[in-house]
């Protein structure tokens, strides 16, 4: 990971006594997606507004393409496009015109501002509203529009601030597409932030778990998912057509097969903890049964569980510090407003 | 968004291409290609945006109908003797059309004392709290462009749409003269007038960096609105009160004093009534349209012996409403700095 594009060293920023961000390291490369995956109020925006100079770090150090964001944040912002998770645009003015003034912002010249600006609304798909008043925007094309304002730049790093918030699923899906295309093509660094696990399982390189200011782990979704659940079994889950009958029979058969250490049964379909792969050896098993199998599936450590065990662990670790007294003060919300 | 890849390709690498050729043509078209700095970019969108609001008309119409309403009366007044030839300031004509009235409606100047306030704050009052509102804050400095240009842009721009309007409504006042009475202008009233033009466009100034930085200061519009209006009626109306039962508590009874000693005590009220940017305004437009006013203070007997009773000349004028002019700049560029000091560094988020 040489000349990362983005780099944050002990970033720390504080609210009164409250640490939105806690002692941050972080380094992302060229052409990189990273996730910054966390539940609300865990200080993923805090971070993104000092990686821009919106606001400062109480301390460490913020470098944006070489640049320090808190000391020189023009010079970031003219290589960053930033989208945050709530803009909004000039209603009174059309969508062209919004975009056509951050192009002159950006110091685009006169003469080709405008027919960029065209070219970028087709490029999200907003070539029919092009002169709507941007008022009258629904909250996805509000959400295109600010990426169409990203790209006016022709920037090399681009952070996304929630930005699959309020697109329906398809929307999110195309939105992500691109995303990863102009990514792939211009070797573009992305940041995204997200609430939204299983959307930014789709693109991301590598994804950060960011509870309460603390980047938890930070790595691509295998690695994470083999170092958390490397104690736990291969879970193997085979359909039948039909409910299975002679289950306490089988049972014993299959806990014979080395590895096998748990089994659970629900009317046709059956699931079978093993401490190695033996997927091959279970459906051979059951084919010389003469039952008709329907699906193998093995299940996988998506991003829900991997985060749902990160989080897990901090409520454990807090219950053990002897935070929260009563269940009420466990549950979600209220750790959050801590 | 379907097929983004095809559109992209060709989009980027024709950039990319007039990139490199930017990038090596760079010291030749650089200087005649200079792109627009960021914040002349703003401020024209924000003089468009004024332009257009209808905050702006309705204040455009009011202030208009105060215009042609004082100029009707004093049109009419005019050729009344008494009023015109008891101040020896015989011919300077334009500057008795706005100063000229029967005391149905008072002058122009002294209307625009409180109308000023009301445009200042009427302009200012959500500069930055309702972009932020509206989320175009952060989007705009998300941009790069330095903060202290975006809150300039927001001083400066409607400073420039009232400088227009007030310079238009002084030249048509003084065509309007033209064509009705047939007098030609004098050099020395043009500048006078000039002069009360800019005096007005200071005055709004001063209204509207108030009311920037009490929108940087409050996070809602109507909040901010309010507080101007309040600061506004407390100088219009209290400040007045509150000096004067002040004097009564504390000064001596002027039957006992010395004629000195009540010189001294009217000049240090005056002193204080001056806080009052309104005051600062009346007393430097009234010695600017009246050559006749010598001074704002009480005068000596002493002190008028000597004097020949003739119109003092535009320098005169300007040294005697100097401290004023100074008072006004100075409370304006305090507001805009104490704005400019909350903002900078503050955290930005929407």
């Amino acid at each position: 990971m040489k000349n990362p594009v983005i780099e944050l060293i002990g970033l720390t920023k504080l609210y009164g006594s409250l640490k939105a961000v806690d002692n941050l390291n972080l380094e992302i490369s060229k052409g990189e997606i990273y996730g910054l995956l966390g539940p609300n109020g865990a200080g993923k925006t805090t971070t993104i507004l000092m990686m821009l100079g919106l606001t400062e770090p109480t301390s460490g150090k913020v470098s944006v393409c070489g640049y320090n964001a808190t000391s020189n944040p023009v010079a970031v912002k003219q290589k960053v496009g930033y989208m945050p998770d709530n803009m909004g645009f000039y209603d009174g003015m059309n969508a062209l015109d919004n975009l056509v003034y951050i192009g002159r912002l950006n110091g685009i010249p006169e003469s080709r501002v405008k027919e960029r600006a065209v070219e970028l609304m087709e490029l999200v798909g907003l070539s029919k509203a092009i002169d709507k008043k941007a008022g009258t925007y629904s909250r996805g094309m509000k959400q295109r529009l600010g990426l169409a304002e990203v790209l006016i730049k022709q920037p090399e790093v681009i952070i996304l601030d929630e930005p699959t918030l309020g697109i329906d699923p398809a929307g999110v899906k195309e939105f992500l597409t691109l995303i990863k295309e102009l990514s792939k093509q211009q070797s573009i660094t992305v940041l995204l932030s997200s609430h939204h696990l299983n959307q930014v399982q789709q693109v991301c390189d590598r994804v950060g778990i960011f509870v309460e200011g603390r980047l938890l782990a930070s790595d691509n979704i295998d690695k994470l998912s083999t170092h958390l659940f490397s104690r736990e079994a291969h879970v193997v889950i085979i359909t039948f057509a039909h409910p299975l009958q002679n289950i306490e029979e089988y049972n014993q058969q299959l806990l014979n097969i080395e590895g096998v250490n748990a089994i659970e049964m629900h009317d046709n379909t059956i699931e079978i903890s093993c401490t190695r792969n033996a997927t091959p050896e279970f459906v051979r098993f059951f084919v010389e049964k003469g039952q008709d199998i329907m699906g193998v599936q093995r299940k996988e450590y998506g991003l829900e569980e991997i985060y749902q065990r990160y989080f897990e662990n901090t409520l454990t670790e807090n219950e053990t510090n002897g935070k929260s007294g009563s269940i009420f003060q466990r549950s979600f919300f209220k750790k959050i407003k801590k | 968004m379907e097929s983004p890849v095809v559109y992209f390709k060709g989009l980027f690498s024709k950039k990319l291409k007039s990139n490199a050729l930017t990038v090596v043509g760079a010291s030749s078209i650089s200087k005649h290609k200079q792109p627009v700095s960021p914040f002349v970019v703003i401020v024209k969108k924000e003089i468009g945006d004024q332009v257009r609001s209808w905050r702006f008309i309705v204040l455009l119409v009011l202030i208009v109908l105060t215009f042609l309403g004082s100029m009707y009366v004093s049109m009419t007044n005019i050729t009344n003797p008494a009023a015109s030839s008891a101040i020896p300031d015989n011919g300077l004509l334009y500057l008795k059309i706005l100063t000229t009235t029967d005391g149905s409606l008072p002058s122009f100047h002294i209307f625009m004392s409180f109308l000023g306030a009301i445009l200042g704050i009427g302009l200012g009052f959500d500069a930055v709290n309702s972009e932020q509102q509206n989320g175009t804050l952060i989007r705009l400095l998300a941009q790069p462009i330095y903060r202290d240009n975006f809150l300039l842009a927001k001083f400066i721009s409607p400073l420039i749409v009232i400088s227009a309007l007030f310079l238009s409504l002084g030249l048509l006042m003084i065509g309007g003269g033209l064509v009705i009475t047939g007098v030609s202008i004098e050099i020395v009233e043009v500048l006078r007038i000039l002069t009360f033009i800019l005096l007005t466009v200071l005055y709004v100034g001063f209204w509207l960096s108030l009311s920037i930085l009490l929108s940087v200061k409050f996070k809602q519009a109507t909040t901010s609105a309010l507080t101007a209006i309040g600061i506004w009626l407390f100088f219009t109306i209290f400040y007045k009160i509150v000096v004067n039962m002040v004097v009564k508590a504390f000064l001596p009874d002027p039957a006992f004093l010395s004629q000195t000693d009540i010189l001294d005590y009217n000049n240090l009220i005056l002193g204080f009534l001056r806080f009052a940017p309104s005051q600062l305004y009346t007393d430097a437009t009234t010695v600017m349209l009246m050559p006749a006013v010598r001074s704002l203070g009480p005068l000596t007997m002493e002190q008028m012996a000597g004097a020949i009773p003739a119109p003092l000349s535009f320098r005169e004028s300007v040294l005697i409403v100097w401290p004023q002019i100074t008072g006004l700049i100075a409370a304006t560029v305090m507001c805009f700095a104490i704005s400019y000091y909350w903002f900078m560094r503050r955290e930005i988020r929407s």
